[in-house]
């Protein structure tokens, strides 16, 4: 199996064969669909980690007092603190049930209306959806983004901001374009870091996301991820040589050449970023 | 043109005044709009946290408490084999003992008993097999069992069962539950502070699943992690801190620690397979084996942190103990290292603590197996906290989702202690120097 086969074939599907002259002893490792889940997935946790988190930093960098700071900055400490099993199982049992009955009963609304292919469609999506694992995934990196960018906030020299509010700037314009324009490297740098985390993520995906290789773009659909098919690649009892241990091995290669290059251009940002200023 | 040359300045510097108390209002509001934006972003993150654990304790403290039920049964010498004491089906006497309790009689294939059957848990059945065969003499006596019912019973006395839900949708039928009421109504059935969850292992019946031998596997590993991360991150982060020379090889091990902390956790738990199983054959599922991927994994955290600490003791205190004539290793074991400790301490507890709640790299080296008996040692097979999490949250049958969240409560309850743990170390002994 070349490696470029590996990497850019289109279909997933490992199967198990009974016999070693049985087709499906083939099986295909094209590992496209896993890295489009995973893509699809990481864009919906930021999508919802990159605003809170980034808000809630310059809130809590810029505007809110010393007590409010006090109270918040480890409550959303114990939101980093709790192990990614525990938001796999939240996910999985209340937020997938949750929000298939919302979308299911959105879809009942809407057949027999003028949107009917969208009613059918919503009447059917399974517990198991993309936006579902990305939600959650993005309710963990919140405290991981918020905290990463408001070290980087601070970090920015208050003289910046005292020339700002001197020029009869208000305090929200001081932000927007004194602060962040300063932050922006690092804060890139921060929400990068986020991004490994999602890539790498385990058990968010292996409880709440589902195994069918699929390249979409569609939230509502089930997709699979690099991580929970090297999980069910070998949870199982296998050959150590197997193609499906071999093809989990190869993912998590993979995996650590993505996580790596994206944590070495992150880390190098930051730490740019800040000698800048000290 | 002419109009606005000619007018009087009082009208231009009006027109300006209004224009900028417009903009004012403008600017003002954005500043408001902003600043809400803020508070809303704060308040949906620890919204998130109140549901994630409201939820979370909502669903697990029902199991804490538990329904047992109180049987009085005659051990029949007719069904009793003497000889083969093992072989009677003590879970039919047990069930027929209640039925006659209730006035029922058995039809000739046995469907009621097997109805009632599925209302008791068979650790009854044991309980009797258990006293009949410490002492041979029971059998021809009545004998009184207390245990478990069946989850779905246990379910039902703990209203989560609806009764007015069609027949069909139920795990239990009308007749079940009217049994289940009579039996309440009798007293057979007491309620009490569950410790059977404590002090049992995994089990295929809800019913009697308990975490203690999670409990002990997830002890087990951490010792083994903490025996190993703790001194060789310290002692690796005091020579890279003290004792090595800043050049370029130093320069790449740095930056390899910090890309090492951001790798993720299940690449840890392929290199485990790969290594330490398949190469170093260590057993799998082992506590060693899960504390040495797990080991690796925290390494960084504890050289960074323990770095971060040493950096933090004023070279003075160096300088105070080379001039006096102590070497270099004295200095920094007599000195820096002692002042540093509560920093280090407080690093590797809170790494500790992300390694108990740690899951993705243990599903690899084998961790996923059933296992229901506590672990005796280090080699033996075992399962963690976070593992039997995720492996009642696969279970199908209801009842082990209370027991998921319960865990799930004891596992943060752990982790709270270690943080707290780590925040008293730091209160109670950090210096600003």
């Amino acid at each position: 199996m070349s490696p470029l086969d590996f990497l850019f074939g289109t279909t997933w599907d490992p199967q198990i064969a009974i016999r070693a002259d049985q087709v499906a002893a083939k099986g295909a490792f094209g590992a496209v669909p896993l890295f489009a889940g995973t893509f699809l997935i990481m864009l919906i946790a930021m999508s919802v980690a990159a605003p809170v988190g980034l808000f809630s930093a310059i809130y809590l960098s810029e505007y809110a007092s010393g007590w409010t700071r006090a109270v918040v900055k480890p409550l959303l400490e114990v939101l980093a603190g709790v192990p990614t099993v525990v938001y796999g199982f939240f996910a999985a049992l209340t937020v997938g049930p949750l929000f298939r009955g919302f979308f299911n009963a959105v879809g009942a609304e809407l057949v027999g209306g003028p949107l009917d292919g969208l009613g059918l469609y919503l009447m059917q999506v399974q517990n198991q959806m993309a936006l579902v694992a990305g939600a959650v995934m993005g309710i963990m990196l919140i405290p991981f983004v918020s905290s990463l960018s408001d070290d980087i906030l601070n970090a920015v020299p208050q003289s910046l901001r005292d020339g700002s509010l001197a020029m009869g700037a208000t305090r929200s314009e001081t932000v927007k374009k004194v602060v962040l324009p300063a932050a922006l490297p690092g804060i890139m740098g921060a929400l990068l870091l986020a991004v490994s985390r999602a890539v790498g993520e385990t058990m968010i995906v292996t409880m709440a996301a589902g195994l069918q290789a699929k390249t979409t773009l569609n939230p509502l659909d089930t997709v699979t991820t690099v991580t929970v098919q090297i999980v069910t690649l070998l949870t199982g009892d296998q050959e150590f040589d197997s193609p499906k241990t071999l093809s989990a091995f190869g993912l998590g290669l993979a995996l650590f050449a993505i996580t790596l290059a994206l944590n070495v251009v992150a880390l190098r940002i930051v730490q740019k970023y800040r000698e800048q200023y000290d | 043109m002419t109009d606005a040359v000619l007018s009087p300045p009082a009208a231009g510097q009006a027109d300006r005044n209004a224009a900028i108390a417009a903009r004012l209002k403008r600017r003002r509001a954005q500043e408001r709009r902003f600043r809400w934006y803020g508070r809303a972003a704060i308040l949906v993150a620890l919204s998130f946290l109140a549901i994630l654990l409201g939820r979370i304790g909502l669903q697990g403290y029902s199991t804490f408490v538990d329904y047992r039920i109180t049987v009085p049964v005659y051990v029949d010498p007719a069904r009793v084999d003497r000889a083969d004491i093992t072989g009677a089906n003590y879970d039919q006497l047990i069930a027929e003992a209640v039925l006659a309790r209730l006035g029922e009689r058995d039809d000739e294939f046995g469907r009621t008993s097997g109805k009632l059957r599925e209302l008791l848990s068979n650790d009854l059945g044991f309980q009797v097999l258990d006293i009949v065969r410490a002492d041979p003499a029971k059998i021809g006596q009545t004998v009184s069992v207390t245990g478990p019912v069946g989850a779905d019973a246990g379910l039902y006395f703990k209203g989560q069962i609806d009764r007015a839900a069609p027949e069909s949708d139920r795990k239990l039928d009308d007749q079940q539950l009217a049994w289940l009421d009579r039996l309440k109504a009798d007293g057979l059935i007491s309620s009490g502070f569950n410790t059977s969850f404590f002090t049992k292992s995994d089990s295929t019946e809800p019913e009697q699943a308990g975490v203690l031998g999670a409990v002990v596997g997830s002890f087990l590993m951490l010792i083994v992690t903490a025996g190993l991360a703790v001194p060789i991150g310290m002692l690796a982060a005091v020579y890279l801190e003290e004792f090595a020379p800043k050049n370029r090889w130093t320069d790449l091990i740095e930056v390899n620690i910090n890309n090492l902390a951001a790798v993720p956790s299940i690449v840890y738990g392929l290199l485990g397979l790969a290594v330490f199983i398949n190469w170093l054959a260590v057993p799998r599922s082992s506590p060693l084996v899960g504390g040495l991927v797990l080991a690796l994994m925290s390494l960084p955290t504890v050289i960074i942190a323990t770095r971060a600490a040493l950096k933090a003791v004023p070279p003075s205190i160096r300088e105070a103990a080379l001039a006096v004539g102590a070497s270099r290793t004295q200095t920094v074991f007599h000195h820096v290292l002692p002042l540093a400790m509560p920093g280090v301490m407080t690093g590797a507890i809170l790494s500790l603590a992300h390694a108990l709640g740690e899951t993705a790299p243990l599903l690899m080296i084998g961790m996923v197996s059933f296992v229901p008996g506590v672990p005796g040692g280090f080699t033996e097979s075992a399962t963690v906290l976070p593992v039997q999490i995720f492996i009642w949250e696969n279970a199908s049958e209801r009842a082990f989702h209370e027991r998921t969240a319960a865990a799930i409560l004891v596992l943060l309850v752990f982790m709270i202690l270690m943080n707290l743990a780590a925040i008293l170390l730091r209160r109670r002994f950090e210096r600003r120097w």
